[in-house]
């Protein structure tokens, strides 16, 4: 018995790996699946799949599957870099990655150098959340696609929000002690100096990445420097710590942030120190903006992992249209012609309006929207985390008002 | 200026008892057995998910009573069926496993909870600023922590050094064989121990819940912390461990709110000085370093006074 299902296995697998290869596109998710950044990983995981799950329940793309196949990166550079190469080795032409900066950029040059290597055999690497500009600057290759708005675009937009509110007058800046946190407050410094040069800036931090257990010290600093907004880039437990810190001393002022709305984790800490209204995050979508098609796909959405709280990311959504429309605009499934079809591609994003990917750089420029967390409007019928609150936009920013300049010089294919 | 000082003495007292909670167990711990007990901070993490759990269930006051004694009890099962018979197999083993305990709480937590953080509060009835200093509330939910980490001091000096308990404990410390002759069975006061230690930190993790984050990851981010603290302390110095918080707790917290650098003392660089090593060097300000600190200091003591501030022998 035993013998015959073992021959009956063998059989099998070549066979389904072939059937694989013939009905399938598919999409290498190298991302972090284990340790400190899993829950996010995860997540996103699973809304990719939803969203190959959506393609294929419409027969595909040009009659073929789409699969997503993990891969764990823990968050690791070099790590990322051997996932990529297995990835590759299995006949895999697509990358997506977007947690954490230092793996795009090992990534993003990682696939440079392997489709000057390899020609014939391109890699096409589509980023949808690794946000440090440099990777659509200095490091940019054609290669490369970027979906969320990078750190320099956001801070536009928080810029652009702190400039129509005069009664801002002294801002403090705290930010993770590495290379993103330190882009943050350079593009901070530089476009409050531009915008609002009456803006005091009353302090200027950078803490630890990770490591800070009690954030009350940085508030009663705040506190001290007298300021009435703090701009914070902080993300995961640095942002929900620092933010529940202050929220328990009293702390009253207005917090600018990348990712205080719309990331797991923080609706419950908001809720517990009773932040109501005080936290706005730049973002380009939350599931209570007021355009029909978003709200199904979150109602949808919600029905499978709501009770879970798994959150997706609308650029997410953003990236596998367009990946199906380039592929359908090029009839075919060549890297290089898919990348020359994304080039200036426009499109209906997923919150409404329209979003395009520029030639230069290859970023992509959206309408964002300025949100904060808290009661909700009887308009508006997502909460966040079972906390009874959620996410209210505040102010919408047109993606030509997010145009920001770009130092990249691209070698395109011949 | 003023208000700075005595809110950051304020917050630096507060996380060093909250520090001392967690160390205390580990430091008689580890005098006992000779074993750095790296699943400590795990105990820690469940003390706090149990807290979670059963504060849903019964409200806060059940779990603040409850987790402490589950967890302990769990601890002590751990001492007496596993770290017993691992005893004989030497130090190393030992600290492989509590090594490998520590990855397996993580798991099981990530398992039973998930890996986002839970949403664990403190008390209602405890839900207003006790008083306001410089208007910074302070919540009495902190003063509360103050008090219950101030009250396992004294009761643990107490037991310790005056209680009939307490003197079979301390000899069992250094002569286990004697006591053991004179009709102690000290199999029963290490798992009693143990269990205590244990207990103790599953009590800071049900206290310090609510304030800090309770998530999987919470234990690897202080273990590392809490070994700084029993050596810089001093081994199985209970006293020490105290003094040793408070100092961690207060130098972290001072040295976040100053700004000072190298260039702000001696004036910037001039412009050609390299920028890689130097430049980096000088302007670094004391509040980028706070963290790193405690580990300087671990480094002095270890090179300076080899026993610990209160240590009676050398580490």
């Amino acid at each position: 018995m035993g013998k015959i299902a073992l021959a009956f296995l063998l059989m099998l697998m070549p066979l389904s790996g072939f059937a694989m290869a013939q009905e399938s596109v598919r999409i290498a998710y190298i991302d972090t699946l284990s340790g400190g950044g899993a829950s996010v990983g995860v997540a996103r995981l699973k809304a990719f799949q939803f969203l190959a799950e959506d393609v294929n329940a419409k027969g595909g793309i040009l009659g073929k599957k789409l699969e997503i196949v993990p891969f764990d990166n823990k968050t690791n550079a070099q790590e990322s870099v051997i996932q990529a190469q297995k990835a590759i080795d299995s006949g895999i032409r697509f990358i997506t990655q977007g947690n954490g900066s230092s793996v795009a950029v090992a990534l993003t040059e990682f696939v440079l150098k392997h489709n000057e290597r390899n020609p014939g055999q391109e890699v096409l690497y589509f980023n949808y959340s690794s946000i440090d500009p440099v990777l659509t600057n200095a490091k940019c290759n054609f290669w490369h696609f970027a979906w969320d708005a990078n750190s320099d675009v956001k801070m536009e937009a928080i810029t652009n929000y702190i400039k129509a509110n005069p009664s801002i007058k002294k801002i403090y800046l705290i930010n993770q002690d590495y290379s993103y946190g330190k882009s943050v407050r350079a593009a901070a410094r530089e476009m409050l100096a531009a915008k609002r040069p009456d803006i005091k800036i009353v302090g200027d931090e950078l803490h630890p990445m990770l490591k800070v257990t009690d954030f009350s010290p940085y508030v009663a600093k705040i506190r001290a420097s007298g300021a009435d907004a703090v701009i914070s880039g902080n993300w995961g437990q640095d942002l929900a710590l620092l933010l529940k810190a202050a929220g328990s001393s009293g702390l009253d002022v207005n917090w600018y942030t990348y990712y205080g709305v719309a990331t797991a984790g923080i609706p419950i800490s908001l809720k517990q120190v009773n932040l109501n209204h005080k936290v706005f995050g730049v973002t380009e979508g939350i599931a209570n903006v007021d355009y029909a098609p978003s709200r199904e796909f979150e109602k949808r959405w919600r029905a499978k992992y709501g009770e879970d709280f798994v959150l997706f990311a609308p650029r997410q959504v953003n990236e596998i249209k367009m990946f199906v429309a380039a592929a359908e605009k090029a009839k075919s499934f060549d890297p290089i012609k898919i990348a020359l079809a994304l080039e200036n591609m426009e499109i209906d994003v997923f919150d409404g309006g329209k979003g395009m990917m520029r030639k230069e750089d290859h970023q992509f420029f959206q309408p964002l929207y300025v949100a904060s967390f808290g009661e909700l409007k009887a308009s508006e019928p997502f909460d966040e985390e079972g906390t009874g609150w959620g996410n209210t936009v505040v102010a919408k920013i047109e993606a030509k008002d997010t145009l920001t300049k770009t130092s990249c010089k691209m070698t395109r294919p011949q | 200026m003023l208000e700075l000082v005595i809110i950051s003495a304020l917050n630096g007292v507060l996380y060093g008892l909250l520090l001392f909670l967690m160390a205390s167990g580990l430091t008689v711990v580890f005098s006992m057995l000779g074993v750095l007990n790296f699943a400590h901070a795990g105990f820690y993490m469940l003390g706090a998910f149990f807290g979670f759990q059963i504060s849903k269930w019964f409200g806060f006051w059940w779990a603040l009573l409850l987790a402490p004694i589950i967890v302990g009890l769990i601890g002590a099962a751990v001492e007496r069926f596993a770290l017993r018979d691992i005893h004989r197999s030497g130090h190393v083993a030992e600290l492989l496993f509590t090594f490998g305990l520590a990855y397996v709480i993580e798991e099981v937590v990530q398992i039973v909870w998930g890996k986002d953080p839970v949403d664990y509060r403190g008390p209602p009835s405890l839900d207003f600023p006790a008083f306001s200093i410089f208007s910074t509330n302070y919540p009495s939910y902190k003063v509360f922590m103050f008090a219950i980490s101030v009250a396992i001091f004294v009761a643990l000096l107490i037991v310790i050094k005056r209680s009939r308990i307490g003197l079979v404990v301390q000899a069992s410390l250094t002569h286990p064989q004697m006591v053991a002759h004179l009709g102690h069975n000290v199999g029963l006061v290490f798992t009693l121990v143990f269990g205590v230690g244990i207990g103790l930190a599953a009590l800071a993790g049900v206290i310090a819940g609510p304030i800090l984050q309770t998530q999987s990851n919470m234990a690897a981010s202080l273990i590392a912390l809490l070994f700084v603290i029993i050596v810089v302390g001093g081994l199985g110095s209970l006293a020490g461990a105290f003094v040793a918080s408070l100092l961690i707790g207060l130098i972290q917290t001072f040295a976040v709110s100053l700004d000072g650098s190298l260039a702000s003392l001696f004036g910037p660089l001039s412009p050609d000085a390299p920028q890689f090593l130097i430049r980096n060097i000088w302007t670094v300000t004391i509040a980028q370093v706070a963290p790193i600190i405690p580990y300087a200091l671990l480094i002095l003591v270890l090179i300076l006074r080899p026993m610990g501030l209160f240590g009676t022998r050398e580490t």
